[in-house]
């Protein structure tokens, strides 16, 4: 008799083609992706598009504004970035990325037409169609305008389903400022469009202070009804989150109409390598887009 | 259930009709401490009298033959400016677990919750763990165990053949009908009122045995409450930071990966390194800053981890009470300790 146990082929044939999140296939899946420009920004900050290669999976690949994906460099390495693109352009791809570690510091080596990896999307978008018909303001803090960049894009493109936009955008200084060649577009889409600087350089004429400032000169002409209405994404560093969301809060806007996108460590986005695990809420999973509620239930999430 | 009754003596002719045609790893003894304890592993075996089916614990648990600590996901060949990538689950036989204890079975039952879960099942993991047999064996508690706290001193599944001592002969349970065709060709009974008696017997003196125990009694509400308690910056302080807990665990699965390139850059692999929610690094994001910096804040959150937030997400902890962290920690630290003194029962 053969007493040879079966062995099971878990990922046989056809199973590697789905790349849905339950099947096994989809766990080491890379789209083979092509960088076909690269914009400097400022010192520090680099617009990468990176077109997915296929066609087909090009027009299939689609995401939420707030949704990431890792970016792989065969050899070098892997990391998240929030996509910083129109959902409407599918697997062309935007991602605005700062120079600030070792996989970062070797993308900004690279020229047009390399190729690289991407895994994705992952994680939570911010629920845009929730927020029709409301206000919305879309609050950034230094690079927190890249993941911003994508519900900003789908409002532009969806602009009559909102009533009052405004875009409120912070630096620490004005050499800081990202996508400034966009903000006339902006404007041109009736968005209103604040910005501040915390400290000043001779060219800067505009406010100087922190992003609460902003705020408090734009929420002391809107009407309590306005509130009522009114949606909230919060992007930036994690203090910010705090003084912003609570100010937010005073006016009146539930923290369940408040989103915010939380940064962490991630090797896998997919659950697994629990580095952006905060308690047992996978970050890659559950967010990176929260509102401000389930963020405050979240130990030592901001 | 399939029960069945089995003399001592046909184990080996059950060892020797599986090992036949299939590779096993079984708890072996690798020496002895210096209190002259035997150190036991699990490591492959070649013959039924290497397995020492009577061990207390190995030091290390059977993970790194499912979850190895080093593992390539991918290889990268590089042809000019392109690439293709190639993935391979690193198995290509299945392996048969030779007397894995009810712990480390429930620790697999655990991993599969979040490794064979809807949401990414991880191919490496699921491509070992549906190509394994295991054989369950029963234990003494050793005073380092609290699995019974955990309820996780007995398997409900998980396994194929679980084998419980009953003096001259074994207790067998069946659980899989490849288990069940190997059971078929030795020579076994129907279990009779006698034996089912022996086998509570057994239970309750195993019950008898165990002497730490954690108090679990509305545990995630309490590290809630105490998620600012002092009692953790001194368990801190003690901590090296140095992963071994994690290392010993069967439960823990966290990793990192790093890719690397050859020489002659014509191939690059992608590796997986399983890492430990201890050390400095492992929440610090680029451009340095660490949501976790301080020894305190990663120790605690190893526990809201295993005792909370696992908890919250799938009902039962993600510790199985056996034991090797506390036994491997260079400072001494055990889990039952550290959760009497956030509960305030400090002795």
């Amino acid at each position: 008799m053969n007493n040879q146990i079966k062995f099971t082929d878990v990922l046989s044939g056809r199973q590697w083609q789905y790349h849905r999140k339950s099947d096994l296939g989809a766990f080491e899946y890379t789209y083979k992706a092509e960088v076909t420009a690269i914009h400097k920004l400022t010192d520090l900050e680099n617009l990468f598009r990176i077109q997915i290669l296929d066609p087909d999976e090009r027009k299939s690949f689609s995401f939420q504004p707030g949704q990431f994906l890792m970016l792989e460099l065969p050899g070098i390495g892997e990391a998240p970035f929030s996509i910083s693109s129109s959902p409407t352009r599918h697997g062309d791809l935007e991602l605005c990325i700062r120079k600030a570690g070792s996989l970062t510091d070797y993308l900004f080596k690279l020229e047009r037409g390399t190729r690289v990896g991407i895994r994705g999307p992952f994680g939570t978008g911010f629920p845009m169609e929730q927020m029709h018909g409301e206000n919305i303001l879309l609050i950034a803090g230094g690079l927190g305008l890249a993941p911003l960049r994508a519900p900003i894009a789908y409002v532009q493109e969806n602009r009559n389903l909102f009533e009052n936009v405004d875009i409120i955008y912070g630096t620490k200084n004005p050499s800081q400022l990202l996508f400034t060649y966009q903000y006339d577009m902006w404007r041109a889409d009736d968005v209103n469009l604040h910005i501040i600087v915390e400290s000043a350089d001779p060219s800067w004429k505009g406010p100087v202070g922190m992003i609460t400032k902003s705020l408090e000169e734009i929420f002391i002409n809107r009407q309590p009804d306005y509130f009522q209405r009114t949606y909230a994404i919060v992007c930036g560093p994690p203090v910010m989150f705090k003084f912003v969301c609570n100010m937010l809060n005073e006016c009146d806007i539930p923290m369940q109409k408040m989103f915010v996108s939380l940064e962490r460590r991630m090797h896998c986005g997919m659950a697994k390598c629990c580095r952006c695990n905060i308690g047992s809420t996978y970050i890659c999973l559950k967010g990176p887009v929260f509102d401000y509620w389930s963020v405050m239930n979240l130990k030592e999430a901001i | 259930m399939l029960f069945r009754i089995m003399k001592h003596d046909d184990l080996r002719s059950l060892y020797s009709l599986i090992a036949a045609d299939n590779r096993i790893v079984g708890p072996v003894q690798k020496g002895t401490d210096k209190d002259g304890n035997a150190i036991y592993a699990f490591d492959q075996v070649s013959s039924f009298d290497d397995i020492r089916l009577n061990y207390t614990t190995t030091k290390i648990p059977a993970k790194r033959f499912f979850m190895p600590f080093r593992e390539d996901l991918a290889s990268f060949h590089m042809q000019g400016s392109d690439w293709e990538k190639k993935v391979d689950f690193n198995i290509h036989r299945p392996i048969v677990f030779f007397g894995l204890h009810a712990c480390d079975i429930n620790a697999l039952n655990k991993l599969d919750k979040v490794m064979l879960g809807s949401h990414y099942p991880m191919p490496y993991y699921a491509a070992k763990r549906k190509n394994m047999f295991i054989v369950g064996i029963d234990c003494s508690p050793q005073p380092y165990c609290f699995c019974r706290s955990m309820g996780a001193d007995t398997a409900l599944h998980g396994f194929d053949l679980f084998l419980t001592n009953l003096g001259e002969h074994y207790f067998v349970e069946i659980l899989s009908d490849t288990a069940y065709n190997f059971i078929r060709q030795i020579t076994s009974k129907e279990p009779d009122e006698d034996d089912h008696a022996l086998y509570m017997k057994a239970a309750a003196e195993k019950n008898r045995k165990f002497t730490t125990h954690v108090d679990t009694t509305d545990l995630t509400k309490i590290l809630d409450m105490e998620f600012q308690s002092e009692v953790w910056k001194k368990w801190g302080q003690q901590c090296l930071s140095c992963g071994t807990c994690a290392n010993v665990c069967p439960t823990c699965y966290c990793y990192g990966v790093e890719e690397s390139v050859s020489l002659d850059l014509s191939r690059a692999s992608k590796t997986k390194q399983l890492y430990s929610c201890n050390l400095i690094d492992f929440a610090e994001v680029a451009g340095g800053h660490n949501f976790r910096p301080e020894g305190h804040s990663r120790l605690k959150y190893r526990y809201y981890h295993k005792h909370r937030g696992f908890v919250e997400a799938y009902e039962e902890s993600l510790c199985v009470g056996c034991g090797r962290c506390g036994e491997s920690c260079l400072a001494g630290i055990t889990v039952p300790e550290v959760i009497a003194s956030v509960r305030g029962q400090e002795s």
